[in-house]
This record gives structure tokens, C-alpha cells and sequence, in this order.
């Protein structure tokens, strides 16, 4: 369950509840096309609509990620970013943006490599909100987990379609901020959702928790926002920006409109659930 | 140098109890895994420990060990080798004499074994070298089951034949163009191809890392190796050997000589790296002779070449198979306790031990394994010639003669 102090992701959360609204969360890997550009896209998004942001961590070997992502982090990787550079950003982003949660997504090697609790600390200093480490689940955060909690921070877990109804209530007892359910089986990019078969799965996960439900992997437009959106209280969508990001590569300052169309669409969407 | 200096009885007899129930090796090991695949790894787990004591089960592993992959094999005394080298004997076990040419077949039987109890109509795996690809290949033409293989861009290309080899055995290769092209990223491939297909697919890994359960069961299935060697030491020279010498990529043809020893405090061993230019040049594949830091990737924690900032290490070898960042956490512990020497040998030390093996004994060595017998030459002048030294002749050669002619300036 949520800690004792209110992190601005489960203040968010009040607030959209308050409102009868569906979170929106965009993702984008950090640094990618540079980590110039990082900055200027994060305002976009909110701009656009972003609840949320989830900020994802190059990592050279990112074993759960489709080619979209994976081409992200080889952008990111040949200009040299490493976990330093994004507390640098994140702080650059609090300067003007003290409201908006920021979350960190990435493989674990990364923050073992610095240290754990030297991580924790520069997550903490940087004003990240919450960490969801994709390979490292409840079993294996015994150490992270206390770290990120006594500062603050939110462990974010994924819940997936394979995840039994035991394992189901593990995850829940451990996760913060909101839970992660991925919408299909397979890496991040693949197959459009099923929407009936999301509904299936997030019922028994109401019953076990009061973590919002988020949801991600498969979801590219408006469109399929709205369907997730009707059973969810919030829709994850990576891929769908991270490739637009990649289409305007040689043009960086082409992307954030880009982002906008993109994410305004699906806010709009969402809002119409709402209204 | 033939005897342990220490005594480690009972840190040493320890070692034979894990991994814990979790799947750690003391902070090694583990299940570091996208939640998609927890499921598939419990279900994994629950069937193997169940048939692991059965003794149905074991007796068709080894009918099938000793049918279809011609066990055991010999432990061969390289005379003339031991001579020339003046000091202990050098005994050679013979893997490369198995059905598909290495010891790889053991762990793929075992894992068919568990793929057909599952009822998974597919298998696939990732390979290096290609011989774990072979053997997984082979296994799944024998029980008619559908077979995809993940091999790194670069390892398609200096491993030709053993690529034609699986598609002669009906086997799909895939050619992995991303990240270093190697044996790291057809296991990076073969993970997103099970995270997809987890429903109708066997995950057949090919050494004693990823997550719980496969280093525990790829040890078990490869244990065959020190069991027999140790039967056979006493058969041939009456006595446990000295030392036992294995090359460690991966690490499963080592894990799987070494482990049936563990708790014999005077059997010395050698775990031999790939020193690649050299490991003060930071172009070689020996994480832990170089002292790499601790890391998590393919689903465990152990030690890792990786950056500063934590990003997994381009590695460099002659040979495809020990071309890869991490090693088992099994060995991982095995470096911490002092159970095992880690040592490298560079790629022209292992050049010269394959043609040294192949003149004066006959026996043209796996690149790989070639690691194993660079060691040898050192090790075995400083031991005395009543003294016995047991080489984990863990592959053979054939496989290797084009990347040797392309070093000798030949072309075909």
C-alpha cells in the first residue's frame, strides 16, 4: 500500500479521482535522440496532457523491450547517457514543474552499478517520484525497496496476464503509486490489445488492492486509450512516441509537436470517458 | 600446488545445498525477470523438482544418455602430450566424443525431457558457438518438436557450419542484429521470443545462467561429466585427480565437471576464461579473472562486465561460445569462497594449444576447450609426473577450422 507521506503520485491520483478522470502517462527513454532534448519533450508532454511521466533508462540490454525501444536506447547509449544525466534533466524539470510525479523505468545493472543507496539518494535529490526496475520483481526488491520507501519513493511493480491470483496479492502488498498491469504477452511495442480480456484481468486486481490501475503495452491512439480507459484509471503509452521521436531524429525540434498530436489525442479520448 | 593449502570442509560441503529455495547463491543467482515469464519459471521449477528424485524419470535420462549420446565417455590419458609437457599426466574427457560433438547434448536431453512433460509443442534457445544450438536442434528433431534458434549476426557469420547444421536438422536460425551481435543478444532474442509465446514455448537455455531454476537444473543435467570422471579416476590411476582444469563462458561444461568434486578439498581447480588480446587490454571475455563487478542480466545476479554506468560491456574471444559478459552465479559464489581458481588464457596461448593437441595427440580441440588445455600447459610442468590432471575436452574442433585456415590466411 501507499506509504505515509503523500508523493505527488498518489496526490495526482486524489486529484483525478476527485475529478472522475483516467491518468494519462506517457513514456519516452531519456536522452533519446539526445539529452538536450529530453527537457523541452517532458514539457510537451505535459502540455499536452501528461499526468504522469515515465522516464525510461538506456539500458544496453533491454530484454522485455520490443525494436522501437530498443532502437531508443542505442540513440541514447551512443551519446553517452547514463543515469547521472537523467537526475540532471529530472532536476532541471522541477525548476519549473514542481507538481507533475516523475517516474524512472529501466533494468536493474544500471542502478546496481552506482549503488543502490546512492541511487535511492540521487533519485530522491533529483525529485523522482517512484522507480519501476522491469526485471526485478517483489521477491528480488528486498533491498531497493526499503530504500526507495524511507525516502519517498514509490516501487512501481508490473502485474502481467501470466501473473496468478497468489502472486497477484504479493505484487499488490508490495507496490506503491499504481500498478502496472501490461496489457499482453510479449515486449513492449507488440500486438494491439484485447480490451475484454484487460477487463478479465484488472477485475480480481480491484478486489486485492486500492492502487490505481494502469495499464500499458498496445496502446497507440485514442482509440484504443478509451477502450483501456473504460475499466483502468490510467493508460500507459510508450512506443506510440518513442517512434515518432525516432522518425524525427535528424529534426529534434520537429518532435515535440509531434508528441503533442499524439498524446492530445488520447487525452481527449480519455476526457470523453469522463465528460 | 596439488593440495589445497586451507581446509574449507565445511564451507566446501555447504556448497552441495544450494541454491536456496529462491534460487540464490549466496547474493548470486535469483530471478531477475520481466513479470510476464515468473509464471512460466515457477511452473519450470515445480516440474523439474518433481521428477529431479524420480526414478523413472532418471532412468530415461540415462537410457538416453547412453543411447542416443553414447555415454560415457572415456577419460582418455594424452601420454605423449604429458611427456612433452614434462610434469603431471594430463587426462582428457572425452565431451567432443558425444552425439553432436560436446557436452551441450547432456543439458538439452534432460531439458527435452522436461519440454515433453510440459506438453510444449516448441523449443527454442540461444547459442554462441552453435553447439548448444546443434544439440537443442537435434533433440528437437528427435520429438518431432518446432525449432527456432537465436545466434548473434556476428556468430552466424564464424560459425557457418554448425549453422547449416541446424537447418540440415530442421531447426529455423534467426541472425540477431542488434546490440553486440553476439551470444548476449541471441539471449536478449530468445527472451522476447518466450515472453511472447511463453503459452506454447520451451525455453531450452544452454548454461548454468538465467533465472531460477535453469542454473540448478543445467548443473544437474551436466553433472554427468564429474560423476563419470571421478568414477574413472579411480578406475584408471587409483586416486582422486589432482587438479581439474575447464574452459567457463557460460560456465556448464566446467560447472558440470567440477561439481560431483566440490566437497573433495584436495582436488584443486581451474576455471579458464577467455583472455581474448589479453585481460590487461580490456578486450577479452573473463569477468571474473579480471575482476569485474557484481551485475545483474539475463535474469541473475553475478559478476558483469559493464561500464560505469552500468551498461553490459562489448567482449572480445576467438571463440563464439565463451564470447559472453556474465558467467553463472553458481561460479560467481564458487571465486568468493576460493573453491575454484579463475584464470584466463589469451586467444594466441589457445591457438597454439588446439594445434599443439591436434600434432601430438591426434585430437583436434573446440576452440573453447582449447582454453581448458592453455591452461594445462602451464599447470602440468609444475606438478610432479605421479601427479594427475583431469582437462574437460568439453568439444571438438571440426567447427573451428575455418576461423583457424581465415587466421592462417587461407581461404576455402
Amino acid at each position: 500500500m501507499t506509504g505515509q507521506t503523500m508523493n505527488r503520485i498518489d496526490q495526482r491520483f486524489a486529484e483525478l479521482k476527485s475529478q472522475g478522470r483516467r491518468a494519462l502517462i506517457p513514456f519516452i527513454t531519456a536522452g533519446d535522440p539526445g539529452p538536450e532534448h529530453t527537457l523541452g519533450f517532458m514539457h510537451a508532454l505535459v502540455e499536452a496532457g501528461a499526468d504522469i511521466i515515465e522516464l525510461g533508462v538506456p539500458f544496453s540490454d533491454p530484454m522485455a523491450d520490443g525494436p522501437v525501444i530498443q532502437k531508443a536506447c542505442e540513440r541514447a547509449l551512443k551519446r553517452g547517457v547514463r543515469l547521472s544525466h537523467l537526475f540532471e534533466i529530472v532536476q532541471e524539470f522541477r525548476q519549473s514543474d514542481t507538481t507533475t510525479p516523475v517516474v524512472l523505468m529501466g533494468y536493474l545493472n544500471p542502478m546496481e552499478r552506482i549503488g543502490l543507496e546512492a541511487f535511492a539518494d540521487q533519485a530522491a535529490a533529483a525529485g523522482i517520484d517512484g522507480v519501476l526496475t522491469v526485471d526485478m520483481p517483489p521477491e528480488e526488491a528486498e533491498e531497493l525497496g526499503p530504500l526507495l520507501k524511507s525516502r519517498g519513493l514509490a516501487s512501481i511493480f508490473l502485474v502481467a496476464p501470466t501473473t496468478s491470483e497468489e502472486r497477484a496479492a504479493t505484487i499488490c502488498a508490495h507496490g506503491e503509486g499504481y500498478l502496472y498491469y501490461v496489457s499482453l504477452k510479449g515486449v513492449t511495442g507488440s500486438a494491439i490489445l484485447n480490451a475484454t480480456d484487460v477487463a478479465d484481468h484488472l477485475a480480481p486486481l480491484r478486489r486485492m488492492t486500492d492502487l490505481p490501475l494502469c495499464v500499458g503495452f498496445g496502446i497507440r491512439d485514442g482509440a484504443s486509450a478509451a477502450e483501456v480507459g473504460k475499466v483502468a484509471d490510467g493508460v500507459i503509452v510508450g512506443s506510440a512516441l518513442v517512434s515518432r521521436i525516432a522518425a524525427n531524429a535528424d529534426t529534434p525540434e520537429a518532435i515535440p509537436a509531434e508528441l503533442k498530436a499524439v498524446l492530445g489525442e488520447m487525452r481527449q479520448a480519455l476526457d470523453a470517458l469522463s465528460a | 600446488m596439488a593440495t589445497c593449502e586451507v581446509s574449507f570442509v565445511s564451507k566446501f560441503s555447504d556448497l552441495t545445498r544450494l541454491p536456496d529455495a529462491r534460487g540464490h547463491f549466496g547474493p548470486y543467482g535469483g530471478r531477475f525477470v520481466s513479470e510476464t515469464l515468473s509464471f512460466a519459471l515457477d511452473e519450470l521449477e515445480k516440474t523439474y523438482l518433481s521428477l529431479r528424485d524420480d526414478p523413472a524419470f532418471l532412468a530415461e535420462f540415462d537410457y538416453d544418455l547412453a543411447h542416443y549420446v553414447g555415454r560415457p565417455s572415456p577419460l582418455y590419458h594424452a601420454e605423449r602430450w604429458s611427456k612433452q609437457l614434462g610434469g603431471a599426466q594430463i587426462w582428457l574427457k572425452r565431451e567432443d566424443l558425444n552425439h553432436t560433438g560436446a557436452h551441450k547434448v547432456n543439458n538439452t536431453i534432460g531439458q527435452a525431457l522436461l519440454a515433453k512433460k510440459s506438453g510444449k509443442p516448441r523449443v527454442i534457445a540461444e547459442t554462441g558457438a552453435g553447439q548448444h544450438g546443434v544439440a537443442t536442434a537435434t533433440v528437437a528433431a528427435r520429438l518431432g518438436l518446432e525449432c527456432d534458434v537465436y545466434m548473434g549476426a556476428e556468430d552466424v557469420q564464424r560459425q557457418k557450419l554448425n549453422v547449416y547444421r541446424m537447418r540440415l536438422l530442421g531447426a529455423n536460425v534467426i541472425s540477431v542484429e542488434s546490440g553486440t551481435r553476439t551470444l548476449k543478444d541471441a539471449m536478449n532474442e530468445a527472451l522476447r521470443d518466450w515472453v511472447t509465446n511463453v503459452d506454447n514455448t520451451f525455453y531450452i537455455i544452454g548454461t548454468v545462467a538465467g533465472p531460477h531454476p535453469y542454473p540448478m537444473l543445467v548443473r544437474d543435467f551436466n553433472a554427468v561429466v564429474g560423476r563419470e570422471a571421478r568414477r574413472q579416476s579411480f578406475e584408471e590411476f587409483g586416486a582422486l585427480p589432482d587438479a581439474l582444469i575447464a574452459c567457463v563462458g557460460g560456465g556448464s561444461n566446467a560447472m558440470g565437471l567440477f561439481y560431483p568434486f566440490v566437497e573433495d578439498d584436495g582436488v584443486v581447480m581451474y576455471g579458464v576464461e577467455a583472455g581474448g588480446d589479453g585481460v590487461e587490454t580490456g578486450r577479452h571475455a573473463a569477468p571474473l579473472s579480471s575482476g569485474a563487478p557484481r551485475g545483474v542480466l539475463h535474469g541473475n545476479r553475478t559478476y558483469l562486465m559493464s561500464d560505469e554506468g552500468g551498461q553490459v560491456s562489448d567482449t572480445h574471444s576467438v571463440s563464439a561460445g565463451l564470447d559472453y559478459p556474465g558467467v553463472g552465479p553458481e561460479h560467481a559464489l564458487w571465486k568468493d569462497v576460493g573453491r575454484v581458481n579463475y584464470v584466463a588464457a589469451n586467444d594466441n596461448e589457445v591457438l597454439e594449444a588446439f594445434r599443439e593437441l591436434t600434432h601430438v595427440e591426434g585430437i583436434m580441440p573446440a576452440l573453447e576447450s582449447a582454453h581448458a588445455l592453455a591452461y594445462a600447459k602451464k599447470l602440468a610442468p609444475t606438478l610432479r609426473p605421479d601427479q594427475h590432471i583431469v582437462v574437460n575436452l568439453s568439444g571438438r574442433g571440426d567447427k573451428d577450422i575455418m576461423t583457424v585456415a581465415n587466421l592462417d590466411g587461407i581461404e576455402f
